[in-house]
C-alpha cells in the first residue's frame, strides 16, 4: 500500500487542477457566454416573457397569477381570506398561492383525505361562482398544478367562466368568447401537449379593453 | 384528433428524432473514444492538469483517478455552499447548513440530483452555475467514461490498460457534452426558458397584487440537467416550472435530451466491439421495457384510480395544463428509466399504480436506457448475468463478446448487482424503524406514506433524484443517510464495473463456435428482458407489496 501513496497523491494533484480548469470553463465561461448570447438573440424570452398593459409590466405570460380579492374575513391566523375576483378569469388552484418564489405542487397522494376534501370544496365554490351544476366543473379547476404557477386552464374551464366575466364587465358574451377563442392554443403541431387557454394573456387582454 | 392518437404521435415523434440521430451521434462518440488525436485545446488542458495523454491506465489507476476527482468535487461543492454568503451573486442568501450542504454535494457529484431544499430559497446564482451546473457536466462525464472503459474491457485483449481517465473525461466534456449544451441552451431560450442574472423581477398584476419573478441562468443549466441525466431543478418545481419548461415543444425537447446519450451509446458500443448487432440487441432490451412502462403508466393515469383523483374527474393534481396526462407520463417514465430524476409533474400525486411505475422503473437499476454511461454499463453487466444463466441452463461455458465469463467475473457482477438493492432496502428499513424519520411522511393515511420513504431510498440508491416529494427530507437523518446511500450507490458499483473491465481486457478472445450463444438475436433480447425484470422483481417485490401494490390493488 505504501508504494501506492505517491501515485495517489499525484492523482489528487491532477484532480484538483482538472476540477479548477473545468470549473472555469463550465462554471464561469459557459454560463456567461450563454447569457450574453441569450440576451442578444432572445431578449424578451431570456428575461421572462414580460407582458405590459398600458405601458406597465403586469406579468410574465408564462407564470400564472391569482386573480383574487380580499373577502373582508380573516382566517384563524389573522390572515385575510382571499376569494375569486369575479371580474377576471380564474386560474387553477395553486399549492403555493402563485408565489413565484416558492414553486411546487401539493404532493398529496391520490387517496389523501385532505386532497379529497379540498377537491370537493373547490368544486362547490367554482360551481357557485359560475352558477352551474357541480358536475360541470372540469378537473383542472379543482386540482393544483405541479408548479403552482400554471398560467393555463383547459378550454372547458375557460368556457365555463365566459358568461360570468361578460356579465360582471358588462361585455357581450360574444365579445368575451371571441377573446377566449383568440387566446386558445391547440396542441403544438396538432399533437404535442394539450389544448389550453393562457389566463394571464386573457386577463391582460381584458384589462386592455378597459 | 383524439387524445390517444395525439399521445401516440407525440411518442412517435420522440422515437423518430432519436432514430434520426442514432447512427451519426453514436458513430461520432465512437470516434471520440477511439481517436488517438488530441484537439489543440485538449493538449492545453492536459498541460494544465499535468497528465500525459498518451499513457493508458490500469483499471486500478483509472478507478483511483475517478475517485480522487469525485471526492474533490464533493469537497469543492460543499465549500461553495458553506461559503456562499460571502461570495458574489448569493442573492443575499445565507450559507447553506452543513447537513444539507453535504447531502447536496453528494447528490450532484453522484449524478443523483436529489434535492431536499427549495432552490429559490437556498441556492444563490453562483452556487447554481459555478457549482451545481459544473457537476451536472462532470458527473455525467464520469458515468460515460466508465461505460467506455467497460466497452474497452470487451474490445481489448491481453492488456491491463483500459485508457486514460483524464483524456476520456476531457473529451466527453469538450467534444460531447459542451457542444450540445451550447446549441440546446439557445434552442431552449428560443422556446421561452429564461437566462439572466436577475435577483428577482417585480411586477404588479392587473388586480394590483405584486409578484416577484425569479431569475437565473436557467436555460444553460436546464440543458445539461437533461442531457447529463442529472435532474436537479433550478427551481423547486423542476421541469414543471414554466421558466424551465414553458410549452409542449420544450417538453419533448427535454425528454429527447435526457434519452439521447444513453440511447446512442448503444451504437457507440456496437461500433467499438466491432459488431453493431450487439448494440442493437442492447437497445432492443432497453426499448422494449421503456415502451412497456410508458404504456402502463399512461394507462393507469388515464384510468384515474384513487378517491381524490375520481372526485376531481382526472389525474390532474400535480400536473400542468400544457402537458396533461400523456406528456407527463412520457416524461415520468423517461426520467426514471434514465438516472435523470427531473419531473414535469409531481409523482407523489400520480394514481397509486401510475406512481408505482416510475418507482419500479428506477428499481430496474436504471438501465432502460439508463443514465449517461451508467445505463450502458449497468445493462452490459446484466447481459453478462444473462449469458451466465443461459450457460447454466444448457451446460455451456458462458461467453459474452468473445470473453469467457469465469468465477472472477461472476463475483464482480454479483457484487455490482447486490450493492444497490442492499442500500435501498436496508436504508428504507432503518428509516421506517425511526420515529423521527417516519415523522417526515406527508401522506400518513395510507400505504402511500411507506411509498414516499421507499421512493426516496430507491431514488438515492439508483442515483435518480426524483421524489415522492411530499416527504420532508431536509432533516439530519435523511440528509446524512440519503447522502451516504447516493455516494455508495454511485461509486461502489463503478469500482466493480471497472474491475470487471480490467479482468475482461486481460483475457484472450475465445473463438466463436457453433456452440456459442448468439447475443444479438431475439432469443437473447427476450432472455435479457427476463433477467432484468426477474432479478429486480424478486429483490423488490416484498417492498412493493407494502407500498404501491397495497394502495392500488
Amino acid at each position: 500500500m505504501a508504494s501506492n501513496l505517491p501515485g495517489s497523491v499525484r492523482q489528487f494533484g491532477v484532480a484538483l487542477r482538472a476540477l479548477l480548469v473545468f470549473t472555469a470553463i463550465l462554471g464561469i465561461v459557459y454560463p456567461l457566454v450563454m447569457t450574453g448570447v441569450a440576451q442578444a438573440l432572445f431578449h424578451g424570452n431570456a428575461n421572462g416573457s414580460i407582458i405590459k398593459v398600458n405601458g406597465k409590466e403586469v406579468a410574465s405570460d408564462l407564470i400564472g397569477q391569482a386573480y383574487t380579492m380580499d373577502s373582508g374575513k380573516k382566517d384563524s391566523d389573522g390572515k385575510a381570506i382571499m376569494v375569486a375576483d369575479p371580474t377576471w378569469f380564474q386560474t387553477r388552484p395553486s399549492a403555493s398561492d402563485y408565489d413565484a418564489k416558492a414553486s411546487g405542487g401539493s404532493n398529496l397522494g391520490p387517496n389523501n383525505a385532505d386532497l379529497l376534501a379540498a377537491i370537493e370544496e373547490r368544486r362547490k365554490t367554482v360551481a357557485a361562482l359560475e352558477g352551474v351544476d357541480p358536475s360541470q366543473v372540469p378537473p383542472d379547476a379543482v386540482t393544483a398544478s405541479g408548479s403552482g404557477l400554471d398560467p393555463n386552464i383547459s378550454p372547458a374551464y375557460a368556457a365555463l367562466q365566459v358568461n360570468r366575466v361578460a356579465r360582471e364587465r358588462s361585455l357581450s358574451v360574444e365579445q368575451v368568447q371571441k377573446l377566449v377563442k383568440d387566446i386558445t392554443e391547440g396542441r403544438t403541431l396538432g399533437f404535442l401537449g394539450e389544448p389550453r387557454v393562457n389566463v394571464v394573456k386573457l386577463n391582460a387582454a381584458l384589462a386592455a379593453l378597459g | 384528433m383524439s387524445d390517444t392518437a395525439a399521445g401516440l404521435l407525440q411518442v412517435g415523434l420522440l422515437l423518430a428524432c432519436l432514430a434520426a440521430v442514432y447512427r451519426p451521434f453514436g458513430g461520432y462518440m465512437a470516434r471520440v473514444y477511439t481517436s488517438d488525436k488530441d484537439l489543440r485545446i485538449e493538449r492545453a488542458t492536459y498541460k494544465l492538469f499535468g497528465v500525459d495523454s498518451k499513457v493508458d491506465q490500469t483499471w486500478a489507476v483509472y478507478a483511483r483517478s475517478l475517485i480522487a476527482f469525485s471526492a474533490l468535487s464533493v469537497v469543492l461543492l460543499y465549500l461553495l455552499q458553506r461559503l456562499q454568503h460571502w461570495l458574489p451573486l448569493s442573492l443575499g442568501l445565507p450559507n447553506v447548513e452543513s447537513g444539507l450542504a453535504f447531502n447536496t454535494a453528494a447528490s450532484f457529484v453522484s449524478n443523483t440530483n436529489w434535492q431536499s431544499y427549495v432552490p429559490e430559497a437556498v441556492m444563490g446564482h453562483l452556487v447554481q452555475f459555478a457549482g451545481l451546473a459544473v457537476q451536472n457536466f462532470l458527473s455525467a462525464a464520469v458515468g460515460i467514461v466508465v461505460a467506455i472503459a467497460l466497452i474497452r474491457g470487451f474490445s481489448r485483449s491481453r492488456t491491463d490498460r483500459l485508457g486514460n481517465f483524464w483524456v476520456d473525461l476531457t473529451r466527453t466534456v469538450l467534444r460531447v457534452l459542451l457542444p450540445i449544451a451550447v446549441i440546446g441552451t439557445v434552442a431552449l431560450v428560443a422556446m421561452g426558458v429564461v437566462q439572466n442574472f436577475s435577483g428577482g423581477h417585480e411586477v404588479t398584476s392587473v388586480v394590483g397584487q405584486t409578484q416577484t419573478l425569479p431569475g437565473g441562468t436557467v436555460a444553460s443549466q436546464e440543458v445539461i440537467k437533461e442531457l447529463g441525466t442529472n435532474g436537479g431543478g433550478y427551481y423547486n418545481a423542476n421541469s414543471a416550472h414554466p421558466f424551465e419548461n414553458p410549452n409542449p415543444l420544450s417538453n419533448l425537447f427535454e425528454i429527447f435530451l435526457l434519452l439521447v446519450i444513453p440511447v446512442c451509446l448503444t451504437r457507440t458500443f456496437g461500433l467499438m466491439v466491432k459488431d453493431k448487432r450487439q448494440g442493437y440487441a442492447i437497445l432492443g432490451v432497453m426499448a422494449t421495457i421503456w415502451s412497456a412502462f410508458v404504456v402502463l403508466a399512461t394507462l393507469f393515469e388515464v384510468q384515474g384510480a384513487g378517491s381524490a383523483t375520481q372526485a376531481a374527474g382526472a389525474a390532474m393534481e400535480g400536473k400542468e395544463t400544457r402537458f396533461g396526462e400523456w406528456a407527463s407520463t412520457l416524461f415520468a417514465v423517461s426520467t426514471t428509466g434514465t438516472s435523470t430524476g427531473a419531473v414535469n409533474s409531481m409523482h407523489d400525486s400520480f394514481t397509486p399504480l401510475g406512481g408505482g411505475v416510475p418507482l419500479f422503473h428506477m428499481m430496474l437499476g436504471e438501465v432502460t436506457p439508463g443514465g449517461t454511461g451508467t445505463g450502458l454499463y449497468g445493462m452490459l453487466i446484466l447481459a453478462v448475468l444473462a449469458v451466465f444463466v443461459a450457460g447454466l441452463m444448457v451446460g455451456r461455458t458462458p461467453e459474452y463478446l468473445k470473453k469467457k465469463i469465469t468465477a472472477r467475473e461472476m463475483k464482480l457482477v454479483s457484487l455490482y448487482i447486490l450493492t444497490t438493492p442492499t442500500l435501498v432496502l436496508v436504508g428504507t428499513s432503518i428509516a421506517m424503524g425511526l420515529a423521527t424519520a417516519r415523522a417526515s411522511i406527508l401522506n400518513t393515511d395510507s400505504p402511500h406514506g411507506f411509498s414516499e420513504v421507499l421512493y426516496a431510498f430507491t431514488s438515492a440508491g439508483n442515483n435518480n433524484g426524483s421524489a415522492f416529494a411530499g416527504i420532508s427530507a431536509n432533516i439530519p437523518f435523511y440528509n446524512t443517510a440519503l447522502g451516504l446511500v447516493m455516494l455508495l450507490g454511485r461509486f461502489v458499483p463503478i469500482v466493480f464495473a471497472l474491475a470487471l473491465a480490467g479482468s475482461l481486457a486481460r483475457q484472450h478472445p475465445v473463438p466463436v463456435t457453433p456452440g456459442t450463444l448468439p447475443t444479438h438475436k431475439a432469443l437473447f433480447v427476450t432472455m435479457l428482458v427476463g433477467v432484468v425484470l426477474i432479478v429486480t422483481g424478486l429483490t423488490y417485490f416484498p417492498a412493493l407489496t407494502l407500498g404501491p401494490l397495497a394502495e392500488g390493488l
